[in-house]
């Protein structure tokens, strides 16, 4: 039977919660290519015990002192021995920063090229046809690969649902890895965070977030009235961050806060897939854009097409009118 | 110190980009083109290095002759040359990042600097892998998602930007391979003298070989994206749509 080997990304003390996401999509591979789940988890036994209990048939821990702090080399280094071991057909991730810093090179220094960030496949002529967003999320791209396995793939978050735990036994077995320190060229220190966030928009009920369309820093004075309006925190997806029109710490994205309140209206934003898996959550969401195309509206509740400029107002308006 | 920086031309992002007819690639009838923009941070970057520290800033790009135009853009705000690594047809639009960062490699063998910086993904492919690739097939280290770049002697400490706010700093021995994310600095714009300039600056053009354009990872079809919600679009003027908005939050989603 052909194997998939999963690999599972530590987080503190258990694990990134997207993990279980390409877990999962790992277990639809399988079923659908008649493969076995091989987990491949960085850590102790203990730790990695945990997915023993999912439909899987192996779980490796894979266990170094020198995969404690992240390092890419140390990362590929160890997990290139294990896919020599194992020889699985396929190699499944999660879409992590973590991923996509270190499993290019894993897949490069099999002469392979990883399918990064897909949001799932559909079987066809009897192989996976990987899809992932392009253009910004305007279209989807259909890959399959030409290469015979080991082939990489790494799964986006929301791509599944997290997998559970099946009431399975799968053995555990240690795998040590051999890594020459030397040869493990990044030298990484402790992770920090800027300063202390002031605001928590994961709180928020509502939230007005503000994009490219806005144009102008002046115009936030607009997505500030219409927040207020509202009852609404402001916040931006990552461009208006970076041009220092509003702190960091007001970032809704895969770099900044994921959010899911109540409303969340989308103002002149575009949609890309770095800023929708930090808001696709959100109960109602209300997109306003003047580009009837921009993919913010395959996930809106309410779209309105238009010149941002005309509505928002409008609506601040029809607000006050009701608040009488 | 001597940098080469790998710039892509990306279809203009504020414009719609359809399939075309096969479903196989994009119509580029009508298009525009400009820097990508993490690529133009990379640029920003090599050039505050350069000011910095001294040395040489080499821009790269892949593609066919339009794409002198961003390499002519990034000698206009201060790089020292240009290499144009001429690909056309199907071979170009970098759908697998391993092709492009094979091209990319030669130039790098040849020039062989100390440090290759590159937009952490690309705004219309998007894959986020060419700078990784290229590092792995020179056997060199890298670092993705760059925010700041310190060097020092032999050595570059960079500092990376993690998930939900947090960072790190890493160090890393030289020549490396480091990915930029967008916002690491004001962007420059070109003076008119830069412009000038850019006039006497070298583009040298290589052909790209045939072998290093297999591709492992083949685009089969482009489609459009699936709606994940039932979308209401409210239709009308301004007010009119404003009007039905707010009935709407209220009494449908009851959200106000």
């Amino acid at each position: 039977m052909s194997r998939i080997l999963a690999v599972m990304e530590p987080a503190g003390a258990g694990w990134h919660r997207m993990s279980f996401e390409a877990l999962a999509g790992a277990l639809e591979l399988a079923r659908a290519t008649g493969s076995e789940v091989t987990v491949c988890a960085p850590g102790s036994a203990q730790a990695a015990g945990e997915f023993a209990s999912f439909d899987v048939s192996e779980v490796v821990a894979l266990e170094h002192e020198a995969l404690g702090a992240y390092a890419a080399d140390a990362w590929v280094e160890a997990l290139l021995q294990v896919i020599r071991g194992r020889q699985p057909e396929w190699v499944v991730l999660p879409h992590t920063y973590q991923t996509r810093d270190f499993a290019p090179a894993l897949a490069a220094r099999m002469d392979r090229t990883l399918m990064g960030d897909s949001t799932g496949f559909a079987m066809e002529d009897g192989a996976p046809v990987f899809e992932r967003p392009m253009f910004q999320g305007k279209l989807v791209g259909r890959f399959v690969f030409e290469t015979p396995g080991p082939n990489f793939v790494s799964f986006q978050a929301g791509a599944f649902r997290a997998a559970q735990a099946a009431g399975g036994s799968a053995p555990v077995h240690v795998f040590r890895p051999v890594l020459d320190g030397a040869a493990i060229r990044q030298r990484p220190e402790a992770p920090f965070r800027e300063a202390a966030q002031a605001v928590d928009l994961s709180a928020a009920e509502r939230i007005v977030a503000v994009g490219r369309g806005i144009q102008e820093e002046a115009n936030l004075e607009l997505a500030r009235e219409l927040a207020s309006a509202l009852g609404a925190e402001l916040a931006a997806s990552r461009p208006i961050c970076d041009n220092g029109w509003l702190p960091m710490e007001r970032q809704v994205g895969s770099s900044g806060q994921t959010v899911a309140p109540k409303l969340y209206v989308a103002l002149g934003i575009s949609g890309a897939i770095q800023h929708i898996v930090g808001m696709k959550g959100s109960g109602c969401i209300v997109a306003i854009n003047r580009d009837p195309k921009a993919p913010i509206f395959e996930i809106a509740d309410y779209a309105l097409v238009g010149d941002l400029f005309e509505i928002t107002p409008a609506i601040i308006e029809e607000l006050r009118k009701g608040a009488g | 110190m001597k940098i080469l920086v790998a710039l892509k031309q990306v279809p203009a992002r504020d414009l719609p980009v359809v399939a075309d007819s096969a479903r196989t690639w994009i119509d580029e009838s009508g298009l525009t083109y400009e820097m990508n923009e993490p690529d133009a941070y990379a640029l920003e970057a090599a050039l505050r290095l350069k000011e910095a520290e001294g040395g040489e800033v080499i821009a790269v790009s892949c593609g066919p002759e339009r794409v002198q135009a961003v390499l002519r853009e990034a000698l206009a705000k201060g790089a020292d040359r240009a290499i144009h690594i001429a690909v056309d047809g199907e071979a170009a639009r970098g759908t697998d990042p391993s092709a492009t960062a094979r091209l990319l490699e030669m130039a790098a063998r040849e020039e062989q600097p100390e440090l290759i910086l590159t937009g952490l993904q690309s705004d219309d492919t998007g894959s986020g892998q060419t700078g990784v690739i290229l590092a792995a097939r020179l056997g060199w280290p890298h670092a993705t998602l760059v925010v700041a770049i310190e060097p020092s002697a032999g050595e570059v400490r960079v500092k990376r930007e993690l998930e939900a706010g947090w960072f790190q700093h890493v160090t890393l021995p030289l020549p490396a391979v480091l990915t930029v994310q967008s916002g690491i600095s004001r962007l420059r714009y070109a003076t008119l003298m830069g412009i000038k300039k850019a006039k006497t600056k070298e583009i040298r053009r290589v052909e790209a070989p045939a072998e290093a354009l297999a591709a492992g990872l083949r685009l089969k079809q482009l489609a459009e994206p699936r709606r994940q919600r039932e979308t209401q679009f409210l239709e009308g003027s301004p007010a009119e749509q404003a009007a039905q908005l707010v009935e709407k939050l209220r009494f449908e989603a009851r959200v106000l």
